[in-house]
């Protein structure tokens, strides 16, 4: 078959993960990229990129998020159900954990080691998944959405209140660090929550963290991958594109529902999990509504319905903000320096001082024009309109152009 | 013994609890009501499930405080008396939120015309999130008072207070409930109708199905700033802050209650949850369900329904076809 990758003759080799080569290349490129990325620092042409500690923990955010992307693109983007209440199982699942992981104090802790409370914290939002599944399975369309809406405020009520769990509105908890043992002895086997000697190179908390969270976005995402390319993936698929014709097929509907349901929710409190004891601190208020709607954008923005999509989303929603405060700190040293056109286009945009006009303010409180932070909000919800409005695909429609016209180059087709 | 006393202050004060609790239940029925007919009208003529409402109300209130204190208008340029200085001020608002509603339907909705319903109504939180962004911005960190003439005042009968805001909440939802009863029966509400029915087919009528839209979402705007600023007075609030638009998600289970597609239902709706709302609040034990938990009896509410009937009390069921 060499020359002609796209002749299948197999269904087999039609569902193949890596059909070409090319693919199969460029991904183990990536990989070995993304596993280098912590010494990154030591290459002297850009220092400050990647191998600073401040990426690390970006990019561990981002393959945090993915996990939870991946979920969501599960239930929304495969199974057609349209689910608001992601946030909440993702507090289910922080909670669970901090209850298995975290040593026993004024709140509950069973202080058990790190392989057991990661897990549970995929079991038990799944179970309880499943348990709310039927009632959610009768309830369709935009219905489903706002009954799952219902349960983040429900689920924010009892956070709230649960205080032996989740330690209040105004303390919060701290949650289990990442530390691997066997079972509740003092020393870890392997410690990624201080900096240490990895394989004779000095490597930072962060780091070591960020090559955790790859670890296990790379198993969720083989995971998602494949679940795709089983019999569940294509009733998944079926339901969502007319789920009444799936029904007359024999696919039954109820049960394959209630499936998405469980593993979407899996993923969602491993993600949870991941994320609070990232943060190491958080409240109740932590697992809102607009969590919810953080996730539902990553999946729309990457592509709804496509793993690489969920992946791409999420580190754009994530990294977004970050190069937004770079550039805006880049445009005030423009102004600081001077002259030009430039530092006044930068000046008309940004505000340096009270009684300057400007889009942005860069001063601490107050003042005229908007936030970084809220600058970074606007662009959020604009990005998400323009999603929806030029290009339904996402980021995922966006590569298949490119892609399409370099196949084809320098012929149009 | 310090509860005792306070029970006695109140038996012999003889306010009955059950009608405070009604009236205070109606009042923020009346609000939820507002901003679920508006929500329910939008849907209905435009196909767009409105997540913005929430910051439409928020906008629509805190232009009104714009109008009647920043500007003070009409108040700068004629001495009239309080009421109906602030009624023309309330009007002006009222204006300029239809407005407001008209353009973001215009820049941000019309080219979604004829897509998924789901992918329309992310379009809408990406403007909830804009539009709060904004408008929190502009806010600032303390509330801006509405100005309304009435304040804390209130009218004793006895065995209830009303405020006075709550009698002036009461008469404008009912005069807007009458409104809109009126506008469904005249020659544009028909045409309303029909566009809710079937787009296409209305077009093919000759009905312009692109001014439909635009009054659609003007009466959606009136409606959001009326409930808006009605939750920003005494005795619900000092002033307009960004968490009115919370008030909103509240009334989501109002009309998904009413169901989605039912003006009546949301009215109906909207007095259901509230007066459920003020009754968890007053009745039930704090020490047992926690705080805030009246906060979320709309959710359980509309839960509960949602799972006895999949489409709300007053919904039509979505015809299934292969």
């Amino acid at each position: 078959m060499r020359g002609r990758p796209h002749l299948h003759t197999s269904y087999s080799a039609d569902q193949a993960l890596m059909p070409t080569t090319t693919k199969k290349v460029a991904l183990a490129i990536f990989l070995v990229l993304a596993a280098l990325a912590p010494i990154a620092s030591s290459i002297p042409i850009y220092p400050d990129f990647l191998g600073n500690n401040d990426w690390m923990k970006l990019l561990s955010h981002v393959a945090i998020f993915g996990i939870g992307a991946l979920g969501i693109n599960l239930l929304t983007g495969v199974a057609g159900q349209v689910s608001l209440g992601h946030a909440f199982f993702m507090g289910l699942g922080a909670y669970v954990g901090v209850v298995f992981g975290a040593p026993a104090g004024d709140l509950w802790g069973w202080g058990l080691p790190m392989w057991i409370w990661l897990p549970m914290a995929g079991i038990i939002p799944a179970a309880i998944g499943l348990l709310v599944g039927p009632a959610a399975v009768r309830v369709r369309g935009l219905y489903l959405a706002f009954a799952t809406l219902g349960l983040v405020f429900i689920g924010e009520w009892a956070w709230r209140n649960l205080k032996f769990i989740t330690g209040g509105s105004f303390a919060g908890r701290r949650f289990p660090e990442f530390q691997l043992r066997m079972w509740k002895e003092e020393e870890p086997l392997v410690d990624f929550a201080s900096d240490g000697v990895w394989l004779g190179f000095e490597i930072s908390e962060e780091a070591k963290v960020y090559l955790l969270m790859l670890g296990l976005l790379v198993v969720a995402t083989v995971l998602a991958k494949n679940l795709q390319r089983t019999r569940a993936g294509r009733a998944f698929q079926a339901i969502r594109d007319r789920d009444i014709a799936a029904e007359i097929m024999g696919v039954n509907e109820f049960k394959y529902k209630l499936m998405a349901f469980g593993i979407s929710s899996a993923y969602a409190g491993v993600a949870g999990a991941l994320f609070a004891s990232f943060v190491g601190r958080q409240i109740p208020e932590t697992w809102d509504l607009f969590l919810s709607v953080e996730f539902i954008a990553i999946i729309l923005i990457g592509g709804a319905g496509t793993v690489s999509g969920a992946l791409m989303g999420s580190a754009f929603v994530i990294l977004l903000p970050r190069l937004v405060q770079d550039f805006t700190e880049w445009l005030s040293n423009v102004i600081a320096d001077g002259e030009g056109l430039l530092a006044s286009v930068a000046d008309a945009v940004i505000s340096v001082s009270p009684d300057d006009f400007g889009v942005v303010n860069i001063l601490p409180g107050a003042g005229p024009g908007l936030s970084v932070f809220q600058l970074n909000q606007v662009l959020f919800g604009l990005l998400v309109i323009l999603f929806m409005i030029f290009e339904p695909l996402g980021l995922y429609g966006i590569w298949l152009r490119i892609r399409n016209y370099w196949k084809g180059w320098p012929f149009t087709y | 013994m310090a509860r005792l006393l306070t029970m006695e202050i109140l038996a012999q004060a003889e306010y009955s609890k059950l009608a405070g609790t009604i009236v205070s239940g109606l009042s923020l029925g009346t609000i939820y009501a507002l901003l679920a007919m508006g929500f329910v009208i939008i849907f209905k003529a435009t196909q767009v499930v409105n997540f913005a409402h929430g910051a439409m109300a928020t906008l629509g209130a805190f232009i009104t405080a714009g109008v009647a204190v920043e500007l003070n208008f009409p108040g700068r340029f004629l001495d009239l008396p309080p009421l109906l200085g602030w009624s023309i001020s309330v009007l002006t608002a009222l204006a300029l939120s239809a407005l407001t509603g008209i353009l973001l339907e215009r820049v941000f909705l019309r080219p979604m015309v004829g897509e998924e319903l789901f992918s329309v109504a992310i379009v809408t939180v990406g403007m909830n999130i804009i539009l709060m962004t904004i408008v929190t911005d502009y806010i600032g960190p303390d509330p801006r008072s509405m100005a309304d003439p009435w304040g804390d005042a209130a009218v004793d009968l006895g065995f209830v207070i009303i405020a006075h805001t709550e009698i002036a909440q009461f008469l404008v939802a009912a005069a807007l409930v009458v409104l809109v009863g009126v506008f469904f029966r005249s020659r544009t509400g028909i045409a309303m109708r029909a566009t809710a029915f079937d787009q296409e087919a209305a077009r093919a009528q000759g009905i312009n199905v692109g001014a439909i839209f635009a009054i659609a979402w003007a009466i959606g705007a009136v409606l959001a700033t009326v409930g808006g600023i009605f939750g920003s007075v005494y005795p619900r609030r000092i002033g307009v802050f960004p968490d009115t638009a919370l008030l909103v998600f509240r009334a989501f289970p109002a009309i998904i209650l009413g169901g989605l597609d039912s003006v009546t239902g949301a009215v109906v709706g909207g007095l259901a949850v509230g007066v459920a709302e003020a009754a968890a609040g007053s009745y039930l034990n704090h020490s047992l369900f926690g705080t805030g938990f009246s906060g979320i009896v709309p959710y359980l509410v509309m839960m509960i329904v949602l799972f006895i009937r999949p489409y709300g009390i007053f919904g039509t069921a979505e015809v299934r076809r292969v």
